[in-house]
């Protein structure tokens, strides 16, 4: 199985490895991002595999790969809510930052640099697969997702969260984010890259996932905090069985 | 070989020493009063493990002596106690409070705050310190999750993003996602940390001391604003009421060496006949009064609870009740971030906390301070303003009910515990 990873993107996120866990740093909006991906994950996930609510590890037993982890900001929470976690990254300067950053917390986490392409030809399985913030940046998603769907245990499940690809997207994904807010580096995105959730599902099915459902992300400016919503119109992310 | 420079025998290294007394806890908290020992218990019973360190052994603050307040428990704060299982240990002490009369030395204007105002049941309780701290220390015994190292004091606090590791005067050390300065308004935790405090004096004592009396007090509170200050008398189980007696400082030595004759005598002459025979148990205490606001609450891996954060005038009985609105929030804010699997000490956990305390500080502390200064001013035509004043709130329905929904802590955004709800 050929990769799919996108190398030019690669080397971008690795020359800020450091700064991964800066809340002020390159990353913040994905700091900011994460307690809505968090509770979505935390939820759904929940839900599938039937884990306990109300409890501070409600993912002891299950087994989690977050592809395109980066610094390991999903990554940590997984482990911390009691899964046995692996992470995947292309870079090797970012898995060296998540595995000092989850080090210094006492987390014990999996962290190995490869592709996703290449731990599914290896014939490894999860409970569950996450693929969050990271197909906008794949050369190829057609083969990306048919290899999220091999990592997949049968009955397990996918998580995946993405960039639609529509004017509003592009106004606040990359106009706003990029540029006016500063919020991420220009040049993070490329809007041709870009997925409607209609092809997502598409993809998703067509490569053996159940016909995945969707929660919009929605930016709350006055709270200045991310919700769940039923808006897909920007930030979306779903689940799909395996 | 590298056996020289490794060593394997216990003890045989400093540093491998230190370790062998190291432990780990989800949360470390710097102080065992009212305030830490309630975020203790709520931490705990959400499955957060938590280390409490305190000067104090624990059986020392809960003999009679060491505290003689009483605590005016307000509605929001007794709906927390519920949440967290504390209040059944503390309703059969509890007074609870059905009416509050507030009058102006000799005028004969008075403001009058009665529960049937609000129809949602007392206006909150009076109950005597020892009473919250034994509950709270009961229930810190049967939680496994809560340890409690007094007499212990704190060496070194080193914080940083990767962590915090609190060394204690025995050679332990803790080590903690996070630390709580729960140490009191002189918060040596707070000031380790370098943050600032703005502080304004009122060059107040407030002196307690509880009285008998012959004829029940009916559950009504009365505050009194005489020229000194405030003078306010308690309701509290049986035939008994708390007196806080505001003095100007220069004038507290000479009250507190008064003879037990000398001060019943003092105590009589402000209480009036109202209560019938008034006796004066044998024990006093004197705080003094002023009011304080740290810079921030927050700093790497430590946030300030209670009275490290803030401390207003007692005038209106809020300062324990603001501590434990701040207990509530931190408690909601830990919680919901370590059920997300989020690192509970990092800066956005914090944020979050910081953001919800500011402005309901800020405006208690505004509004106390500013009744404060208006009662305690004897200059003719603020005399006369504030009596119009007064009878001016007890018409104008809605500013009244303002005034006692901050009395009862129900105004605002409010954590899940102030409505007595499980997180």
């Amino acid at each position: 199985m050929g990769s799919t990873v996108e190398r030019r993107e690669v080397e971008a996120f690795g020359r800020i490895a450091g700064q991964w866990w800066d809340p002020d740093g390159p990353m913040a909006p994905l700091h900011k991002l994460n307690p809505a991906r968090l509770t979505f994950i935390r939820d759904r996930v929940g839900d599938h595999c039937a884990c306990p609510r109300g409890t501070t590890a409600p993912f002891e037993g299950l087994r989690i790969l977050d592809v395109g982890c980066g610094g390991g900001i999903v990554t940590e929470p997984m482990a911390r809510l009691g899964a046995r976690v692996t992470g995947l990254d292309a870079s090797s300067e970012v898995i060296g930052a998540a595995r000092a950053h989850a080090q210094a917390m006492g987390l014990k986490i999996d962290y190995r640099n490869m592709t996703a392409e290449a731990l599914a030809e290896a014939g490894e399985q999860f409970d569950v697969v996450l693929a969050l913030e990271i197909l906008e940046h794949v050369a190829d998603v057609d083969a990306f997702v048919a290899a999220l769907r091999a990592l997949t245990r049968p009955g397990g499940a996918v998580v995946v969260s993405t960039l639609n690809r529509t004017a509003k997207a592009f106004a606040l994904g990359i106009v706003a984010a990029e540029y006016v807010l500063g919020w991420v580096d220009r040049g993070t995105h490329d809007w041709r890259k870009f997925i409607r959730p209609d092809d997502l599902a598409a993809a998703l099915t067509d490569a053996g996932f159940c016909h995945p459902e969707w929660r919009g992300l929605s930016y709350d400016p006055l709270g200045d905090r991310w919700r769940l919503s039923n808006d897909l119109s920007v930030n979306y992310m779903g689940i799909a069985a395996g | 070989m590298t056996r020289s420079s490794a060593p394997t025998r216990p003890g045989a290294d400093p540093q491998r020493a230190d370790r062998a007394q190291t432990s780990r806890a989800d949360v470390a908290i710097i102080g065992g009063g009212l305030v830490g020992l309630t975020t203790a218990v709520g931490l705990a019973q959400q499955g957060l493990s938590v280390c409490v360190v305190d000067r104090q052994p624990l059986p020392a603050t809960l003999d009679p002596a060491f505290d003689g307040r009483a605590t005016a428990v307000a509605h929001a704060s007794k709906l927390l106690f519920e949440a967290l299982d504390l209040w059944p240990a503390m309703d059969a002490h509890a007074q609870p409070i059905l009416e509050i009369r507030v009058s102006d030395g000799p005028s004969l204007m008075h403001l009058h705050f009665d529960h049937d105002d609000l129809g949602d049941g007392p206006l909150g309780f009076l109950v005597e310190n020892r009473y919250l701290r034994q509950a709270m220390a009961d229930k810190v015994a049967g939680l496994d999750a809560v340890e409690v190292v007094a007499p212990e004091a704190v060496e070194t606090i080193e914080r940083s993003e990767a962590g915090a590791r609190v060394a204690l005067a025995s050679g332990r050390v803790i080590e903690a996602a996070l630390v709580l300065a729960c140490d009191g308004r002189g918060s040596a935790t707070r000031s380790r940390a370098g943050i600032d405090i703005m502080r304004w004096s009122y060059d107040q004592m407030g002196i307690v001391a509880t009285i008998h009396h012959e004829l029940p007090h009916a559950g009504i509170a009365h505050e009194r604003f005489l020229p000194d200050g405030p003078f306010a008398i308690l309701p509290l189980r049986g035939n008994r009421s708390s007196l806080v007696w505001t003095v100007p400082t220069a004038k507290e030595p000479a009250i507190m060496g008064l003879g037990p004759r000398g001060f019943e005598a003092e105590v009589r002459r402000r209480v009036g006949d109202f209560l019938g025979q008034v006796t004066v148990e044998e024990r006093r205490w004197s705080y003094p009064l002023s009011l304080h606001l740290a810079d921030r609450i927050t700093d790497t891996r430590l946030a300030l609870v209670g009275d490290a954060a803030h401390g207003i005038h007692p005038i209106a009985g809020q300062g324990f009740n603001l501590g434990l609105r701040d207990v509530a929030a931190l408690i909601e804010v830990i919680v919901d971030a370590r059920r997300l699997g989020l690192d509970i000490g990092s800066a956005e956990v914090l944020g979050r906390y910081a953001r919800w305390r500011r402005a309901d500080t800020v405006v208690l502390a505004a509004v106390t301070d500013g009744l404060n200064r208006l009662f305690s001013n004897d200059v003719t035509p603020v005399r006369l303003a504030r009596d119009i004043g007064l009878a001016a709130v007890d018409r104008i329905g809605p500013l009244k009910t303002f005034f006692m929904r901050q009395a009862r802590g129900s105004i605002g955004n409010r954590p899940r515990l102030l409505d007595g709800q499980a997180l």
